[in-house]
């Protein structure tokens, strides 16, 4: 962090307060563009709550947060969508009743001129929606009628991510996007992120995985109990030490410590 | 090359199956009364009314509502312009857009009731439609100490709206067309149809795509309130009176035909084609009853059980839908997927 790169998003010292409880505390995080920060932690860690803020659904109780070097406060989910930044969801398209070309373009339909008046040209968004799913490799989707429905979980990830592509997110954030899926897909999903790093894009990407995590991330944080309990590049921690974090250290510690009673204790009146 | 199986996927295949049988059914059962050119006209005429109210109330319920008020907008539409013409004597041209007015007014304000106060608009239009009932009941009665209103109908309204066509069949069929026309339009051409979908389907994702959310349902309680405004006047001058409790019937039968038509209650799914179908069918069973020998004593019965199947089928339908083209054989590449350099 001793270049002098403008981060796309710079996170300082935000807290948020929900009622009393205090969800996050004073996390500060650079987003930088054409990278993965992978954001780490245990269930409550803080995560949910940091990407809403990223994304405009809450609103920072105190703290600031940097647009390209210039602080800006997010309004609402779709002020932070104008500034280009996209939030792909567990389950991906979130319209499983539509077709793909109609929930692609939700909200940004594309029209053409039929006589004196715009239509919504059906056609046109089937087809991007098609070639985009090929460009990304999913070659199974050939018509844009289908509902989204009927992909697989990791087609659907990678359509919602190719749509926020697509769309020309600067900033993408991704919510477990590996969670429910299969090895192979999994693999594929971890594919089109880099795919989207290389185009410039800046990812968060929200994970349980270490291995999803180490594979694709260039930087890291680690949330425990609301508060940044870690944060380094690539290759500064091993392995273990991550996991160790994830886990909440010596939480870890103290509940292999217990395994260890509890087996000493049945195995003993066996002996 | 025709793709039978996406054809079977299509939310109005199973609509238009339903017809097919009923008709068929009605038919053999009701032969030969039932195919005649006067029948046929029984049950179209139905369909046509029923289809000004399913229409536009279909596209509430893709988006995920419901209105329950379109009984009570029925008879108020027709109420005031029978009041205003037949009353006091004004000319239609006030008082059938006056009627119209009416009706789409009660729509924006279920629409707004709805969007601002985020209550379910099962009750806010279960409310609305007491209100609306209470306030014509009570406007009426003070004005002519009356539960109807006769009015006089000018020949132009009564070869456009009221009227017939041709020996039985009504004007109403015309309306009918128009408005399949327009709603079919509305969802297959204008991005408006497509906001429909996406509110239906998920609300607060719609929303932070962009979509005007709030605006859309208004727009769209507002032609659910047009809609049974038109067939409140339509009724009106076909009949030539306004009857304070007109209309009620509508309420619970639009939703049955829009089900029917293939719409999930839950929003999201559907057709004008597929509710086209299931207004038709619904007008086949209320009117072939009376072909038969059975007599009309059993049409409830049979709505009751048409309405259960057309749920199921709904429910069967759209997992079909969900499941997709999952390739059956290996015809498709899968290693492609693996093997692509993304």
């Amino acid at each position: 962090m001793s270049e002098p790169r403008i981060p796309t998003i710079a996170v300082e010292n935000v807290s948020k307060n929900f009622a009393g409880y205090e969800a996050l505390t004073d996390v500060s995080l650079n987003i930088h563009a054409g990278e993965v920060l992978c954001l780490l932690g245990d269930n409550g860690a803080g995560k949910s709550t940091l990407i809403k803020v990223l994304s405009g659904f809450h609103q920072p109780t105190t703290g600031t947060l940097k647009i390209d070097g210039e602080t800006f406060e997010f309004k609402s989910a779709r002020d932070a969508a104008e500034f280009g930044i996209a939030t792909v969801h567990q389950f991906g398209g979130t319209f499983p009743l539509m077709t793909l070309g109609r929930s692609f373009f939700v909200g940004a339909e594309p029209k053409k001129q039929l006589g004196p008046i715009k239509v919504f040209d059906r056609k046109k968004a089937n087809a991007v929606v098609v070639q985009q799913m090929q460009e990304m490799g999913i070659t199974r989707v050939t018509d844009g009628n289908r509902l989204v429905g009927s992909l697989s979980g990791g087609e659907r990830q990678v359509s919602a991510i190719a749509r926020a592509v697509y769309f020309g997110a600067k900033v993408l954030i991704l919510d477990e996007p590996t969670a429910a899926l299969g090895v192979k897909e999994a693999a594929h999903v971890l594919r089109i992120i880099m795919q989207a790093k290389k185009r410039g894009i800046a990812v968060v990407l929200v994970t349980h995985n270490v291995t999803h995590a180490m594979t694709v991330g260039d930087h890291f944080a680690i949330l425990i109990h609301g508060r940044k309990a870690d944060d380094f590049a690539k290759g500064e921690r091993t392995r273990a030490e991550i996991t160790d974090l994830m886990a909440g250290g010596e939480a870890m510690a103290e509940l292999e410590a217990e395994l260890k009673a509890l087996t000493d204790a049945a195995s003993a009146p066996t002996d | 090359m025709f793709n039978v199986r996406g054809l079977i996927r299509r939310p109005e295949f199973a609509a238009f199956v339903g017809t097919a049988f009923v008709w068929l059914f009605f038919t053999y059962f009701g032969w030969p009364t039932f195919p005649s050119v006067l029948v046929t006209a029984g049950w179209v005429n139905v369909a046509a009314e029923l289809g000004l109210v399913a229409l536009p109330v279909s596209l509430v319920m893709i988006a995920g509502h419901l209105d329950l008020s379109v009984g009570s907008i029925i008879a108020a539409a027709g109420i005031t312009y029978a009041l205003l013409t037949g009353h006091y004597h004004l000319p239609d041209w006030i008082g059938l857009p006056a009627g119209l007015a009416v009706g789409t007014f009660f729509g924006f304000v279920n629409g707004v009731i709805v969007t601002r106060t985020k209550v379910s608009s099962f009750i806010v239009t279960l409310a609305m439609s007491f209100f609306i009932g209470g306030l014509i009941y009570g406007v009426t009665h003070l004005i002519v100490s009356n539960v109807q209103v006769a009015v006089k109908v000018s020949p132009i309204v009564k070869s456009t709206f009221g009227g017939r066509i041709y020996l039985a069949y009504e004007n109403a069929i015309w309306l009918f067309v128009i408005m399949a026309i327009v709603v079919s339009w509305i969802v297959y051409k204008m991005t408006f149809g497509n906001w429909i979908f996406a509110i239906g389907g998920d609300e607060t994702s719609a929303r932070a795509a962009g979509v005007p959310v709030d605006r859309t349902i208004i727009k769209l309680f507002m032609g659910s309130g047009f809609g049974s405004a038109l067939l409140g006047v339509t009724s009106v001058s076909l009949y030539g009176s306004a009857q304070i409790s007109a209309g009620q019937d509508k309420v619970f039968f639009s939703i049955i035909a829009v089900v029917i038509g293939g719409v999930l209650l839950e929003g999201g799914y559907g057709s004008p084609v597929g509710v086209i179908f299931g207004t038709i069918t619904f007008a086949i069973v209320i009117s072939g009853l009376n072909s038969t020998g059975w007599g009309s004593d059993w049409f409830k019965l049979i709505i009751g059980i048409l309405l259960l199947f057309a749920v199921l089928a709904n429910k069967t339908f759209r997992r079909l839908a969900l499941s997709g083209g999952k390739p059956k054989s290996a015809t498709l590449p899968a290693k492609t997927s693996e093997n692509s350099h993304v």
